[in-house]
């Protein structure tokens, strides 16, 4: 099967600071792929890369079989294919929620606002979300904010999804209720990047788990081979870690 | 004929010059709304062009392009803000007659003038409220695909005319006030009106006393219209739940009307708890 996004040999350079050293990974349609590692391991970098907000400094990420990285690349098309929901959900504070469910369709895809107020209803809905289209995003907690930015990532209908910590800014009774809208996503068969601290979600909705540490990858395989049997010694020792919390 | 007393003859210049007056104050404060509404067009567009983000080394062309444009609109900023008003009116107002024969009327003189130097203030504020703007908000508008012009019209731009907008009252304010600079180029504006009703009758404290009252009164009004438009901006502090979830909307939730003879009273509770509610019934409500 043709990998959707495929990295390879990728570097991030920040200043004389190299964040990512030599990232290989591939991801194939329906894959949950999660990320985990370290505070500063490059998790995030990694999945900002893949979005272009940030731009790699050397190796190549294809997205099926094109280089993004090239010249005269269509940014914006790409982004608008990949969705990605924020640790702090950079909702439009203009907008109200329904209007940040329809601006990207209307404006980007150039639907037609009943076509796109039909789909954001309908994502909003999955979220759990529609009674409250009329509010800001000042006027929600934090949960709703992060389910309302599923929502609008989800309007755009794109073929992969990232998720740069989505409950890491969140406090623990919301971070539920965001974790089980992505596991309803993740049963859907939506291709998902997931960067999380959230250990037991990765391990029971994953397909595949990412282990990263100093800017490389450590470890990566099914949710049972790193969970259960991890063969690295750091990969042990980070496990440990975070079941002794 | 002229009374002797202060508040009479301010009486007398009020009903002698009543009409003049009205002239001076429409046509200050035409200047200055238009003045300021094209000062803060030119502000923003400066605002967007100057925040295009731009790679040297991947499009150089436009890059140069760009840097030379940005070149000229800071040099348009810095000159603006850095000379007065007076003089500009004047060097451009004669200027553009002897050097470049153009013969500016009057009234076009005077919005360009005012508008231009609006413009190169709201430049910099709108440059101000961009970067007050949280830079998660631009990441928010690119990862749905949106690009440079569109986060700016539909995300930035919108949020941070609202943050901007004590600046742009604070600039109408300043505008109406000093519109009374362009009395050097003979635009009869309310300053201009005054000394010319001043030097009829020698009135000069009785004439002021009233234009000061009169732009006190513009300058009010509008920064209280400006608040007004401000809470506007902010929409309403509480909003409404949309129930779309029929199943949520129980039999609780149903209005009672007495005078109906076929409200809600009339339905067979016990029916209902039993089990035997038939659908008769519930159309009755």
């Amino acid at each position: 099967m043709e990998n959707i996004i495929k990295v390879s040999h990728l570097q991030k350079f920040f200043g004389k600071n190299q964040v990512l050293k030599d990232v290989d990974f591939k991801v194939d349609e329906g894959d949950v792929t999660t990320i985990i590692g370290a505070s500063g391991s490059g998790k995030s970098t990694l999945l900002r890369c893949i979005n272009l907000l940030e731009k790699p400094s050397g190796g190549e990420i294809l997205f099926h079989g094109k280089p993004i990285t090239g010249k005269g690349f269509d940014h914006c098309g790409y982004r608008a294919k990949v969705g990605m929901c924020f640790q702090s959900f950079n909702l439009f504070n203009n907008m109200t929620v329904l209007e940040n469910c329809m601006t990207g369709p209307v404006k980007v895809l150039k639907k037609s606002r009943e076509k796109a107020k039909e789909k954001a209803l309908f994502y909003l809905k999955k979220v759990g979300m529609d009674p409250y289209i009329n509010a800001k995003p000042m006027q929600l907690s934090g949960g709703q904010k992060q389910r309302v930015a599923i929502a609008r990532a989800l309007a755009m209908e794109p073929e992969v999804l990232l998720f740069d910590e989505p409950t890491s800014a969140l406090d623990p009774q919301m971070v539920g209720e965001v974790l089980s809208v992505m596991r309803q996503l993740a049963k859907e068969g939506l291709t998902m990047i997931i960067v999380t601290h959230e250990m037991a979600f990765a391990r029971d909705v994953s397909t595949h788990v990412v282990y990263m540490a100093d800017g490389v990858i450590c470890e990566e395989g099914t949710p049972e081979d790193i969970f259960e049997h991890p063969k690295k010694e750091k990969t042990v020792e980070f496990l440990k870690r975070f079941n002794e919390r | 004929m002229l009374p002797s007393d202060f508040w009479g003859r301010i009486v007398f210049i009020l009903e002698e010059y009543g009409a003049s007056f009205a002239g001076g104050i429409w046509t200050t404060m035409i200047i200055a709304v238009i003045s300021t509404a094209i000062g803060c067009i030119i502000g923003f567009a400066i605002g967007i062009i100057q925040t295009i983000p731009c790679d040297r080394e991947e499009t150089p062309v436009k890059w140069g392009l760009l840097s030379v444009i940005k070149f000229i609109l800071t040099a348009y900023v810095e000159i603006f803000r850095g000379t007065p008003m007076m003089v500009q009116a004047m060097f451009i107002y004669y200027g553009s007659a002897m050097v470049f024969n153009i013969n500016m009327g009057m009234w076009t003189a005077a919005f360009f003038i005012v508008s231009i130097n609006t413009g190169a203030y709201m430049a910099e504020t709108v440059r101000g409220g961009i970067l007050s703007i949280d830079p998660g908000q631009t990441e928010g508008a690119m990862a749905i695909g949106m690009n440079h012009f569109q986060t700016m019209i539909n995300v930035i731009l919108p949020q941070a005319l609202r943050n901007i907008m004590p600046q742009i009252g604070n600039n109408l304010i300043i505008n109406i006030k000093d519109t009374s600079v362009l009395s050097v180029i003979g635009v009869m504006e309310l300053f201009y009106t005054t000394k010319g009703i001043a030097g009829a009758y020698y009135t000069y404290f009785e004439a002021f006393t009233i234009t000061m009252v009169f732009y006190f009164i513009m300058t009010f009004i509008c920064s209280r219209i400006l608040r007004f438009m401000e809470s506007k901006m902010d929409g309403p502090d509480n909003y409404e739940l949309v129930q779309t979830d029929a199943l949520v909307m129980g039999e609780g939730m149903h209005t009672y009307n007495p005078k109906d003879k076929n409200s809600y009273t009339n339905v067979d509770y016990k029916a209902h708890k039993t089990g035997n509610f038939n659908e008769n019934q519930r159309e009755g409500m």
